[in-house]
């Protein structure tokens, strides 16, 4: 046991991703991927060691502590114990170098993590460690070093290798949110962190800007402006400044990227009717994909690029279809309720998420492909509209007027923890959620 | 004897004849004043009545040019102001919206250069993207029946604004009502 302890400590790492040796992986039965909210995991994050002295350290022993513990709860596997429960004090040898596992389980904690940190100039160096408290095992051990700014990067970093660890999936902590606020005046186009953290406005176009949608590979964005006196289509490098404009005569609208191609879906009206078409990422028209007097509107890809669902009018009250892009085939999906549009098709491919309208107001529902009832995963909350999917399909992002003014929820894919994701002057709708992105 | 004879003759005759010459003009040329006078204050009654006519028809001109003027100007503010409205998640036309598009297409026949944007709204119950397209349908709805009435489409330019330009922020029925509609511009 004390080999293993020796070799960690001689171990430098520096925002890298190495196993620790000689530890067993666990292995991903921790967390139910068929229910993964049904019993949450109760864990421990007590304040992290003190390894210098000073103001800043003490400062960030307890903030960086407790945004492991929000972040890990941001993703609804968790249940946190309260820190006036533990029985041992975080500065003390005990909590860090050498756990005693009794003191954890006998409060119940199932997981634990603990942390230490040291402060140099403008350096920091972050230990952090998850434990299995019941099997008395190190899961996964790291070392960060960096600037006090990068507080947050290696908490996110860290945060992935636990998920990774429990479920086999990295989990969402380096994806990014695009969202509508009307903060400025008009509805422009803004992005934020998975968590809220650091809103910043992506479009100045002083007119009406929506609809956002992400590139599979997180390099651009394409939208809806009136920038030039209708609504037409931008598609926008994020990285550089370029990017390419559909502006055909009537809407050019509602885009939805091809998974893992620069091509995307997108309703355009210049036949006289709104009609859905298969574009390059230029802005060039491949084929036109639906063939139906009346509108035909918000496209969603399933995740093997195959099927295409959308919103029809054509039995008479807007639902949505499900088409095969290759036979053209289309079925519909939607038969309960008389308003049902926003159609988000899962990253796991086994479910379509969408708002159905009942008297008048908005909730989000989810059915699944088998021919079953859909759920209804908010009830007499205000207007809740425009889902779409973390990209491991385990939480929704949404808009909601629960409060009044619209903003941006998230809750998990079967409708617990709701949570407001952040309150930004003037309304926010139509939230995005982004792939993982790369180079973060 | 004789010379003397002739010219006694000729004095008898001259004399008198040149008597008479003078005379009879001066009776040719004597004229009747008390009829000119008449016809002249005549004239002068007639001349002041035409003026009088003259003046009236100016002012009628005048006044029916204003009442015409208004009457362009009311036309145009018709054109401008009077929207028409569907039924809930509807781009159908209803009788009354057909009424008021055939006096826009009388309008546009009767102003002949005129090209005009026709923007479809919609109220904010449903959703946005959904809106778009129906405030789309709205305006193409609106634009086949003028086009039918002989408008030539050139001169007809749509565009949606979906949920996104309500005229009444009110949340209930009668502000979702009066969104629901197609608004006519001058370009």
């Amino acid at each position: 046991m004390r080999n293993c302890w020796i070799k960690f400590f001689g171990l430098m790492v520096i925002m890298s991703f190495w196993a620790v040796p000689g530890v067993a992986r666990a292995g991903y039965d921790y967390v139910d991927i068929s229910q993964p909210f049904l019993r949450k995991i109760p864990i421990a994050v007590p304040l992290f060691k003190k390894v210098s002295s000073g103001h800043e350290t003490d400062q960030l022993s307890k903030s960086a502590s407790d945004l492991l513990a929000e972040t890990l709860e941001f993703t609804g596997y968790f249940k946190f114990i309260d820190r006036e429960a533990f029985l041992v004090n975080p500065q003390t040898d005990a909590a860090f170098a050498n756990v005693n596992f009794h003191d954890w389980t006998s409060i119940g904690a199932e997981l634990l993590v603990t942390g230490g940190v040291l402060v140099q100039d403008n350096l920091v160096e972050i230990e952090l460690r998850l434990y299995d408290t019941f099997k008395e095992k190190l899961l996964v051990g790291k070392r960060y070093k960096g600037n006090i700014a990068d507080e947050r990067k290696i908490i996110r970093r860290f945060c992935s290798e636990v998920i990774y660890t429990l479920t086999g999936d990295r989990g969402i902590f380096d994806t990014e949110i695009a969202f509508v606020s009307t903060g400025s005046g008009n509805k422009e186009i803004y992005i934020c962190e998975f968590d809220g953290y650091n809103p910043r406005q992506l479009t100045h176009t002083n007119s009406i800007t929506l609809s956002p949608a992400w590139s599979s590979d997180g390099e651009w964005i394409a939208y809806t402006s009136y920038a030039k006196g209708k609504p037409d289509l931008y598609i926008k490098n994020l990285r550089e400044n370029r990017g390419y404009v559909v502006a055909k005569q009537g809407i050019n609208t509602t885009p939805a990227w091809f998974p893992n191609k620069f091509e995307l879906a997108a309703t355009l009206s210049f036949s006289d009717d709104p009609e859905i078409y298969l574009l390059t990422g230029t802005g060039k028209i491949i084929k036109r994909l639906t063939y139906n007097k009346g509108i035909d509107v918000s496209p969603t890809w399933s995740p093997d690029g195959k099927s295409i669902a959308f919103v029809s009018k054509r039995s008479g009250t807007p639902q949505i279809y499900i088409q095969n892009v290759d036979s053209g085939q289309v079925k519909r999906l939607t038969f309960q309720g008389r308003y049902n549009t926003q159609p988000a098709w899962s990253p796991k491919g086994d479910k379509m998420a969408y708002s159905g309208m009942e008297n008048g107001h908005n909730d989000i529902f989810v059915i699944g492909f088998d021919g079953k009832d859909p759920i209804q995963l908010t009830h007499n909350e205000g207007d809740n509209e425009s889902p779409s999917w973390s990209p491991d399909g385990n939480l929704i992002v949404f808009a909601s007027t629960r409060e009044g003014p619209s903003r941006i929820y998230v809750m998990t894919s079967y409708g617990t923890d709701h949570r407001r994701l952040l309150a930004l002057k003037g309304r926010q709708t139509e939230p995005k959620w982004s792939p993982r992105m790369v180079n973060k | 004897m004789q010379k003397k004879l002739w010219i006694i003759l000729a004095m008898v005759f001259v004399i008198p004849g040149l008597l008479f010459t003078a005379s009879c003009s001066k009776k040719a040329v004597k004229e009747d004043t008390s009829l000119s006078q008449q016809a002249q204050d005549e004239a002068e009654k007639a001349a002041a009545e035409k003026a009088r006519q003259e003046e009236l028809a100016r002012q009628r001109a005048i006044e029916e040019a204003g009442l015409k003027e208004e009457a362009i100007q009311k036309a145009k503010d018709n054109f401008l102001n009077e929207d028409i409205g569907f039924e809930f998640d509807s781009a159908v036309l209803t009788p009354e919206a057909q009424e008021i598009l055939k006096v826009k297409a009388e309008w546009l026949h009767n102003n002949a250069n005129v090209k005009s944007t026709l923007e479809g709204h919609c109220d904010e119950r449903g959703t946005l993207e959904y809106n778009l397209a129906l405030g789309e349908r709205r305006a193409s709805s609106a634009k086949s029946f003028l086009v039918d009435l002989g408008i030539p489409a050139s001169r007809l330019i749509t565009i949606s604004y979906g949920e996104e330009r309500p005229v009444d922020p009110g949340q209930n029925e009668a502000a979702w009502a009066k969104n629901r509609r197609c608004h006519f511009t001058i370009n």
